[in-house]
C-alpha cells in the first residue's frame, strides 16, 4: 500500500485531502464527521469578526442535465462568534490529534491579527491559512482579495502574522489578479511557509431572464460572487503551475479549485501541489466522496509505482513549456476508425464549420473521410467525436526533426510582414467564399433540415 | 390462466392498457434531451416520413424552449403529438438513431416529441393561424390524419375548408384503430381540438359522403376535393361459418374497444387470424381485456409475418401464443363460434401449400379476423375519371397528390394502401401544397 500521508510545510496529515475553508468546515460537528469519513485535514471556515449573511447565497451553472459544473456564492467569512469556533477546534483536535486542523483567518489591524493568531494557536490549530482571496463582501472592507491584489500590503500582513505565529502559515491567493506569481512572491518575502490557491473567481453565474437580475437573487437584486467548482479547475491548474515553476517562490503549494475526484487531485499534484483542498464537491455530494478519492489515488499510485505523494508532486512540470519551445516539426493527422464510427458526422460539421474543411462525406456511407492534406492536426474532430478512441490523432512526421518557434525566430525564419510568404496558412487549401452559398450550400443545413421532402414509394401517375 | 383480469371499470381498463410511451415529465425530458448528440444531417430526420427536424426540437427542449420545440414539430407534422405516441419509432426515427450502432439505447424521440406537443396542447398556446383568406374553398372527405392535416395546411394557405366525416369524431383510425395502450382517446381528441382552434376549418361529423349527387354538389361548391378516406372494413375471408356470432373483423373489434373500453366483451379463448400489425394489436388487446387464451394463427411461418418484430414481442409479452403454418378453412359452431377448422400448410418455393389430411379444429369462443382492410372501390367508382391501381389504391402524383380527375386529390391510406399515421400526415401536407399550386 502506498503511503498517502503528507507533511505540508510542517503540517502533518494522514492523506493530502483537506476540506477547504468554506461551509463544510463551519463547525466542529461537520469537521468531525469529515475526519470520521476519511478526510485528512480541514481548513476551518475563515475566522474574524463574525459577519451577517444574506439569503439566498448561492448560484449554479448547469450544463445540459449536469448540475453545478460551476458554483458561486456571495457568502462572507464565519458568522459564528470566535470563541465558539475556537472551542470546537480544540474539541476536534483532542478527538483527532493526527488530523490537520488549519485556522483560516481574516482580520484588519495588526493588533487583530496578533490576537487571532495567538488565540487559534492556543486552541490547538496545526497551522494558519491567511485568507487574502475572498472576492466579494470582504474586499469592500479592505480585506480578502483587496489584500491579495496588493502584494505590498499582503507582505506586510504576513510579516505581522509571522511576528507571533509558532505554527506554519499558508497564504491563500486570489485568482482575481493578472499575475498570480506576484502575490505568491510577496507571501514568500513576508516569510510565509506555504501558499494555497485558488480562492474563488469574481463572477456572475447567470442572469434570471424574467427578473432581469443576476443569480443568486436577493429581493430582486444580486451581486457579483465567487466562482468555483469543476469549471474552475483549468484556471486553478494553470495558476498552480505558474507558482510551482517560478524559481523565486519555492514554497509548498496546497492546490484548490475544481477538485471532485482522484483524477482532479492527481492533476493538481502533478503540477506541483502537495496537498489539495475541496469545497464545492463536498457541498454537492457530501463528505462520502472522500472514499472514491482515496481509493482512486491509491490505485493510481500502485499502478505507477509511487510510494509516497512526493514521488509524484510536480511530475508534469518539466513538460509544461512556453509555446515558443514546442516542437513545430511534430505533426499529427486525424484518423477515423471506421469500425467504431457511428456516423453522427459531428466531426464533419465541426471541421467544416469550425476548422479546416478537412473532412468529407462520401455517398453510400455515413462514415466521414479525412482529407489528409487539409488536416492541420488541430484535434477538434477527435474532441467532438462521441465514441471513445474512434478518432485518433496519428503521428505523421518521422520524429527525427525538432524545431521550435524560438529557434525559427532566432534564424529569421518567421513571418514578419502582413502578406509574408512564410504565413502558416498560406499554402493550405481554403474554399472560395462564394461556394458557401453556391455549390457547397448543402454542407451547412443538409437534407430535411432545410427542405421537407415527401417522397415515398407509392403509386404515381407517370 | 389469463394474463389480465377482465377490466370492469375505467380505471382497471387504464391499468390493463397502460400507455407504452407515457408522457415525460420535465426532468426526464431534460435528461433524455441531454443525451442527444445533435448529429449532422441526422439519420433520425431522414427516417421520419414527415421529416421533423429532430435534433432541432430536442435542442429546443434542452434549452428550455418547449414552445419552440412544439413549433418545430408541428411545422413538419400536424399530428405531432399522436405520432410521438403511435409511430413505430423502432423502425423509423429511433431505429435510425446513431446510438444503435454503439449498442446504446437510442434517444426516445417519440416521447420527447409528445412531451413538447402535450405542453402546448395543454396550455392552448397558439402557434399557428389561418392564412389570409384567398376566397377559394376546398372540401375534405375524411377527418383522419390525412384529412385533418390537409385541412390545417390548406387553412394556413388561406382556403376555406369544410371537412366531411362519416364518424362522430375526428382523427380517423387514430381514435378508432390504434391500440389503446399507444394513445388515449383524450390525448387524440385534445390534439384535434387544438388544431381546429388554431386553423378554424369547419367539421361536419356523421356526414358520410356516399352518392354521386353528394359528390356532384361538392364538385360544384368547392374548387378542389381532398380524399382522405382511408381504407374500409375488414376483408371477408369467404369461409363457411364466417357469419357466426363472435366472429368479427379486427378493425371493427378495435373500433368498439376504442369507444367503449371495458364494456367490450372478449371471448375466454380467442383466435386471431392474421400476421400483420393489426393482428398483433387485436391479440394483445384481447389478452388485456382478460381473455384466458389468445392464439395468433398465421398461414405462414413466424419469420414471414408482416408485423414488426417489436409488435409480435409486445403480443408475446402479454401471453399471446403463436400458431404458425395453418390456414383456416371453416369457422365452426351453431349460432355462436365454437372453433376454427385449420389445415396445416408448408411453404414450398415461396408458395403456401396445404398439407392434405392435416385438418384439425382449434376450439375457441371468439374469432377476430385481422386479414387486412378492404379498399373503398365502390365509393371511388362514383368519382368520374378517378383511376385505381391493381391493388385498389388511388393513383395520384407523389408530389402534388393530384388524381386522374384534376379536381380530386388524395393522400393517406387510400393512396398508399395502408401505412402509418405519420405517412398520412406527411403526404397530406404535401398534397395541400399541390392543391394550392393547382388553384393558384
Ligand atoms: C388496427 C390498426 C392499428 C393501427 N395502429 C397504428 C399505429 O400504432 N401507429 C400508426 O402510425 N398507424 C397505425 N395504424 C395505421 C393508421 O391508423 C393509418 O395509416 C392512418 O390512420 C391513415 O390515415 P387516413 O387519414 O389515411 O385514414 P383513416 O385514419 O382511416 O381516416 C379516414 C377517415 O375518413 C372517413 N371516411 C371514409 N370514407 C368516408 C366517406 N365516404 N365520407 C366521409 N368520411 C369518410 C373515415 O370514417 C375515417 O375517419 C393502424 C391501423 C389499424 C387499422
Ligand atoms: C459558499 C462558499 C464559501 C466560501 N468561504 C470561504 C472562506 O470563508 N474562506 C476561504 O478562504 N475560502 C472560502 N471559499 C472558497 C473555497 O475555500 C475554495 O477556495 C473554492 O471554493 C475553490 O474550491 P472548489 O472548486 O473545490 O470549490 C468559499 C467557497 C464557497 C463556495
Ligand atoms: S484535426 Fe482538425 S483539421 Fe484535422 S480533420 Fe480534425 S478537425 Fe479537421
Ligand atoms: S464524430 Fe466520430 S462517430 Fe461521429 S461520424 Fe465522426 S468519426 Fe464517426
Ligand atoms: S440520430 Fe439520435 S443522437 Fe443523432 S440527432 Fe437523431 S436522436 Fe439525436
Amino acid at each position: 500500500m502506498p503511503d498517502l500521508s503528507i507533511n505540508f510545510a510542517g503540517i502533518k496529515s494522514p492523506n493530502p485531502f483537506w476540506l477547504a475553508s468554506a461551509p463544510p468546515t463551519n463547525s466542529g460537528y461537520q469537521v468531525m464527521k469529515a475526519f470520521d469519513a476519511g478526510w485528512g485535514g480541514a481548513v476551518w471556515k475563515t475566522l474574524g469578526v463574525p459577519v451577517v449573511n444574506v439569503s439566498s447565497r448561492y448560484g449554479g451553472v448547469n450544463y445540459r442535465d449536469k448540475r453545478l459544473i460551476g458554483f458561486n456564492n456571495i457568502e462572507l467569512i464565519s458568522d459564528r462568534p470566535l470563541a465558539d469556533n475556537l472551542r470546537e477546534i480544540e474539541e476536534v483536535k483532542k478527538r483527532f490529534p493526527n488530523h490537520a486542523v488549519i485556522a483560516s483567518l481574516m482580520v484588519q489591524t495588526r493588533q487583530e491579527w496578533h490576537d487571532i493568531v495567538r488565540q487559534s494557536q492556543d486552541a490547538g490549530a496545526d497551522g494558519f491559512e491567511l485568507n487574502f482571496g475572498c472576492p466579494h463582501g470582504m474586499c469592500e472592507r479592505g480585506m480578502g482579495s483587496a489584500v491579495g491584489q496588493e502584494p505590498k500590503v499582503l507582505q506586510m500582513i504576513v510579516e505581522w502574522v509571522m511576528e507571533v505565529a509558532t505554527k506554519p502559515v499558508i497564504v491563500k491567493l486570489t485568482p482575481n489578479i493578472s499575475d498570480i506569481t506576484e502575490p505568491a512572491m510577496a507571501a514568500r518575502r513576508g516569510g510565509a511557509n506555504a501558499i494555497s490557491l485558488i480562492n474563488t473567481i469574481q463572477s456572475i453565474v447567470g442572469v434570471d431572464l424574467d427578473q432581469f437580475a443576476p443569480y443568486p437573487i436577493v429581493d430582486g437584486k444580486g451581486s457579483n460572487g465567487g466562482y468555483c467548482g469543476p469549471a474552475v479547475k483549468p484556471i486553478a491548474l494553470n495558476m498552480v503551475k505558474n507558482c510551482a515553476q517560478h524559481p523565486d517562490i519555492n514554497l509548498p503549494i496546497s492546490g484548490i479549485g475544481g477538485i471532485e475526484n482522484w483524477r482532479d487531485a492527481v492533476e493538481h499534484i502533478l503540477l506541483g501541489a502537495s496537498s489539495v483542498q475541496v469545497c464545492t464537491a463536498a457541498m454537492h455530494f457530501g463528505f462520502g466522496i472522500i472514499r472514491e478519492m482515496t481509493s482512486g489515488l491509491e490505485q493510481y499510485m500502485v499502478e505507477k509505482g509511487f510510494n509516497t505523494i512526493y514521488d509524484m508532486v510536480g511530475k508534469a512540470l518539466p513538460n509544461v513549456l512556453h509555446w515558443e519551445d514546442l516542437n513545430m516539426k511534430y505533426k499529427v493527422t486525424a484518423n477515423i476508425n471506421e469500425d467504431k464510427c457511428i456516423g453522427c458526422q459531428l466531426c464533419y460539421t465541426a471541421c467544416e464549420d469550425g476548422a479546416h474543411q478537412a473532412i468529407k462525406l462520401n455517398a453510400g456511407t455515413r462514415v466521414p473521410e479525412i482529407i489528409e492534406e487539409n488536416c492541420v492536426g488541430c484535434n477538434l474532430c477527435s474532441l467532438v467525436c462521441p465514441v471513445e478512441q474512434c478518432i485518433t490523432m496519428e503521428r505523421t512526421d518521422d520524429g527525427t526533426q525538432h524545431l521550435t518557434w524560438k529557434e525559427r525566430t532566432e534564424a529569421g525564419d518567421v513571418p514578419t510582414e502582413f502578406n509574408d510568404e512564410k504565413a502558416g496558412g498560406r499554402h493550405h487549401w481554403v474554399p472560395e467564399p462564394s461556394a458557401a452559398l453556391g455549390k457547397e450550400r448543402h454542407k451547412t443545413l443538409p437534407g430535411k433540415a432545410r427542405v421537407i421532402n415527401g417522397e415515398t414509394e407509392v403509386p404515381t401517375e407517370a | 390462466m389469463a394474463e389480465f383480469f377482465t377490466p370492469t371499470t375505467e380505471q382497471e381498463f387504464a391499468e390493463n392498457f397502460a400507455q407504452l410511451k407515457p408522457v415525460m415529465n420535465r426532468t426526464e425530458a431534460l435528461y433524455e434531451s441531454s443525451r442527444c448528440l445533435f448529429c449532422f444531417d441526422a439519420p433520425c430526420i431522414k427516417a421520419c416520413p414527415s421529416g421533423i427536424d429532430i435534433p432541432q426540437f430536442i435542442r429546443q427542449i434542452n434549452s428550455g424552449n418547449d414552445t419552440g420545440a412544439a413549433r418545430t414539430i408541428y411545422e413538419a407534422n400536424y399530428f405531432g403529438n399522436a405520432c410521438g405516441k403511435v409511430c413505430p419509432t423502432e423502425v423509423l426515427c429511433e431505429g435510425a438513431c446513431v446510438y444503435n450502432l454503439q449498442e446504446v439505447k437510442p434517444i426516445e424521440i417519440g416521447r420527447l416529441q409528445s412531451f413538447a406537443t402535450t405542453k402546448v396542447i395543454k396550455s392552448g398556446e397558439k402557434l399557428f393561424g389561418p392564412g389570409v383568406d384567398n376566397g377559394k374553398k376546398v372540401a375534405v372527405i375524411g377527418a383522419g390524419p390525412a384529412g385533418i392535416s390537409a385541412a390545417c395546411e390548406l387553412r394556413s394557405l388561406g382556403y376555406e375548408v369544410d371537412v366531411f366525416e362519416a364518424k362522430a369524431q375526428p382523427s380517423g383510425l387514430t381514435v378508432y384503430g390504434v391500440a389503446p395502450y399507444k394513445i388515449t382517446n383524450e390525448e387524440t381528441l385534445a390534439e384535434m381540438a387544438y388544431l381546429q382552434a388554431q386553423f378554424g376549418y369547419n367539421t361536419h361529423f356523421n356526414s358520410l359522403i356516399k352518392s354521386r349527387e353528394e359528390l356532384a354538389e361538392l364538385e360544384n361548391k368547392y374548387d378542389a376535393i381532398f380524399l382522405g378516406i382511408g381504407l374500409g372494413k375488414t376483408n371477408e375471408l369467404g369461409l363457411p361459418g364466417e357469419d357466426k356470432i363472435n366472429c368479427t373483423g379486427a378493425v371493427e373489434f378495435i373500433s368498439e374497444l376504442r369507444q367503449h373500453h371495458h364494456e367490450v366483451a372478449v371471448g375466454r379463448k380467442v383466435i386471431v387470424l392474421g400476421g400483420g400489425n393489426t393482428a398483433m394489436d387485436a391479440a394483445s388487446e384481447s389478452s388485456r381485456l382478460g381473455a384466458e387464451t389468445v392464439i395468433l394463427a398465421y398461414r405462414r411461418a413466424k419469420e414471414e409475418m408482416g408485423a414488426y418484430d417489436f409488435e409480435y414481442d409486445l403480443a408475446k409479452g402479454v401471453g399471446v401464443k403463436g400458431l404458425f403454418n395453418v390456414a383456416p378453412i371453416e369457422i365452426t359452431g351453431n349460432g355462436y363460434v365454437t372453433g376454427v377448422k385449420f389445415i396445416r400448410t408448408e411453404t414450398k418455393d415461396g408458395r403456401v401449400q396445404e398439407i392434405a389430411g392435416s385438418e384439425f379444429v382449434e376450439t375457441c369462443d371468439m374469432v377476430i379476423k385481422a386479414t387486412g382492410q378492404a379498399k373503398q372501390a365502390e365509393f371511388l367508382s362514383l368519382i368520374p375519371g378517378l383511376k385505381l391501381d391493381g391493388k385498389g389504391r388511388i393513383i395520384a402524383n407523389a408530389h402534388t397528390g393530384q388524381t386522374a380527375n384534376p379536381k380530386y386529390f388524395a393522400s393517406g391510406d387510400a393512396w398508399n394502401g395502408g401505412a402509418e399515421v405519420v405517412n398520412a400526415a406527411a403526404e397530406a401536407k404535401l398534397t395541400a401544397r399541390g392543391i394550392h399550386a393547382y388553384l393558384s
